[in-house]
């Protein structure tokens, strides 16, 4: 790890109280969710963190708490570094402040995830879905959301299942 | 949930009332829809175009029509078995594909890979970098009314497509790469194939840039198109060539070789400009380099093994189990229950023909991930479309769509 990078990680350690993992040597912070913001202006501005490579989400429902972490990747094409953060958000329909504001491309991967994982995003100027129709109900990302395979018809039971598959809307 | 009484239309219109000026709802400008079934884009991306005249004024791009649930769909299948679904992202950089996802798990288990494994790699994705830009050069001209160019590219990319189908039976779908190697190894009619391609391509490149690099129409089409700063460009995470046209040298097999990148001479083509020509300029060279590429990996193909010999992660040869019962074991174990990773996540990123291609992988301790997430360039490249085509006319907006490069496989996944 150089000498940049790890400036960065003690300065966000020290101001945001971060704790700091490390897996094969990619380094992971993790922030509480009212300093989001503020952690990425201060990586953009101070550290030269231009790009958010990526930001994603992963649902750890039922066997942890807090049930989901929002997880960005940072950029930098100065210091040829990388940085992840993630923020842990409690509840079933968790808000945090969007990062739109910081970094304009925040504004579909917020989508995607509120799309797929029901994470609303405060201050987006566009939070609607993104992957699925408008009118999808669910998240389809979460773990309590099924993977939905097609029921086995048979004889006996083809008048039965074929009363539950879904129908075409009428317009 | 809905009232039957409200149309389908109105619900998306209202959704879609903050993203349009004030103009559009008084109706002095018009609103058109383009897409999604609509040949110059590439796929099925919808465009909501809010147009003064032939002016663009505002682009709404929406997706999601070729979602097919890719990220669910590889939580519910083992290591091995989620590699086939990596293929059916970006249908032309299949190989890239595989890459990403293979270099992810191996770090995630920390597994080896031979050296004749990793030359190969590079080697099969070079070759389908150059394909992948062949099909776009080949649609952004025919975007552009250069018939004849689509089908010279064409015909090129097949003489690719046949070498892919020689070493994995599969012309797109490939599934070559294996966590810890190879399917197999490559055929005896491989090195020939690829010979007389690297005799071959040069000449042709020059042909193609003969059709377009100083036709005057070409040159009108696309110069001052779509112009894109770096700082837009950094602002908006866009990679790839369209981040090199604008001056900027980033790449990741530079920055952070992968599958033994760092023995290769290579440079990075960028240009100044940032317009749609600049962008065909990168990816022209680009080609160039790939080849310089595939041919010092042919020429220093090591010898040896092509999958790791690691029982507990890679099957054991079909020649062992007639013999050791201990193969069958493996064998057995492998294909029933697979290997299982630790409870740890990653983020492994490659240079893919679009850009850079992230995949977050996330393990729990069971040998299916927890989490895979794609970040593919070109549903990143896709949001600079709205500033890139704002105040140009709908015939240049084709030109910018084409210019970008995008694959909505890779967008939606």
């Amino acid at each position: 790890m150089d000498k940049a990078l790890k400036s960065a990680i003690k300065d966000i350690n020290k101001r945001f109280e971060a704790q700091e993992t490390e897996f094969r040597g990619l380094v992971s912070l993790v922030v509480a969710p009212e300093h989001i913001v503020q952690v990425c202006s201060t990586l953009r501005e101070k550290h030269h963190f231009e790009m958010l490579s990526s930001q994603t989400a992963v649902d750890y429902w039922p066997q942890e708490k807090p049930r989901f972490h929002l997880i960005y990747q940072f950029n930098s094409y100065a210091q040829k570094a990388r940085l992840e953060v993630r923020v842990p958000l409690d509840g079933d329909s968790p808000v945090v402040n969007s990062v739109v504001s910081v970094f304009p491309n925040a504004n579909w991967h917020e989508r995607e995830i509120w799309d797929l994982f029901g994470i609303r995003f405060e201050g987006h100027p566009d939070l609607r879905r993104i992957l699925m129709p408008h009118d999808w109900e669910g998240y389809p990302l979460r773990k309590d959301y099924p993977l939905g395979y097609e029921e086995v018809q048979f004889t006996f039971n083809y008048d039965e299942i074929n009363r539950r598959k879904p129908k075409p809307k009428d317009y | 949930m809905t009232n039957p009484e409200t149309t389908e239309m109105k619900i998306t219109f209202d959704e879609l009332k903050h993203l349009v000026s004030d103009r559009a709802l008084e109706g002095e400008t018009l609103l058109l829809n383009m897409g999604p079934q609509h040949p110059s884009t590439h796929g099925v991306l919808r465009l909501l175009l809010e147009l003064d005249g032939e002016e663009v004024i505002n682009c709404i791009p929406d997706i999601g029509f070729l979602h097919t649930g890719i990220e669910k769909n590889m939580e519910s299948k083992t290591y091995q078995k989620a590699e086939v679904m990596t293929d059916r992202l970006d249908y032309l950089n299949t190989m890239g594909n595989n890459l990403a996802y293979c270099l992810a798990v191996e770090k995630l288990v920390d597994l080896d890979v031979p050296e004749r494994a990793q030359t190969i790699r590079v080697l099969m994705t070079e070759l389908q970098r150059i394909a992948s830009h062949l099909v776009w050069l080949g649609t952004s001209a025919l975007d552009l009314a250069a018939m004849s160019v689509f089908l010279y590219c064409f015909r090129e990319r097949e003489q690719i497509l046949d070498i892919l189908e020689m070493c994995s039976g599969q012309r797109m779908m490939t599934t070559y790469f294996r966590p810890g190697g190879l399917w197999r190894d490559l055929p005896v009619e491989f090195e020939a194939a690829v010979r007389e391609f690297l005799k071959t391509f040069p000449a042709r490149i020059d042909q193609y840039e003969s059709l377009l690099t100083n036709n005057p129409v070409f040159l009108d089409r696309t110069k001052n198109i779509g112009v894109m700063s770096s700082d837009q460009g950094f602002s908006w995470g866009i990679t790839g060539p369209s981040l090199r046209a604008t001056g900027v040298d980033y790449d990741i097999r530079k920055v952070s070789p992968y599958s033994g990148y760092q023995h290769y001479e290579f440079d990075i083509p960028t240009a100044a400009e940032g317009d749609a020509y600049a962008r065909y300029v990168v990816r022209v060279e680009e080609m160039r380099q790939s080849l310089r590429i595939v041919r010092q990996a042919l020429d220093n193909l090591p010898d040896g093994p092509v999958r790791s010999n690691n029982r507990k992660f890679v099957p054991p040869p079909r020649s062992e189990l007639g013999t050791s019962m201990e193969a069958v074991i493996h064998h057995f174990k492998l294909w029933t229950e697979g290997f299982s990773a630790p409870k740890a996540s990653l983020y492994l990123p490659v240079e893919s023909p679009r850009g850079e291609l992230g995949i977050f992988l996330e393990g729990d301790g069971s040998p299916k991930p927890y989490r895979v997430h794609w970040r593919t360039p070109s549903f990143v490249n896709l949001q600079a479309l709205p500033f890139l085509s704002k105040g140009h006319f709908v015939a240049d907006l084709v030109a910018i769509i084409g210019s970008i490069d995008i694959i909505l496989g890779d967008i939606d996944r």
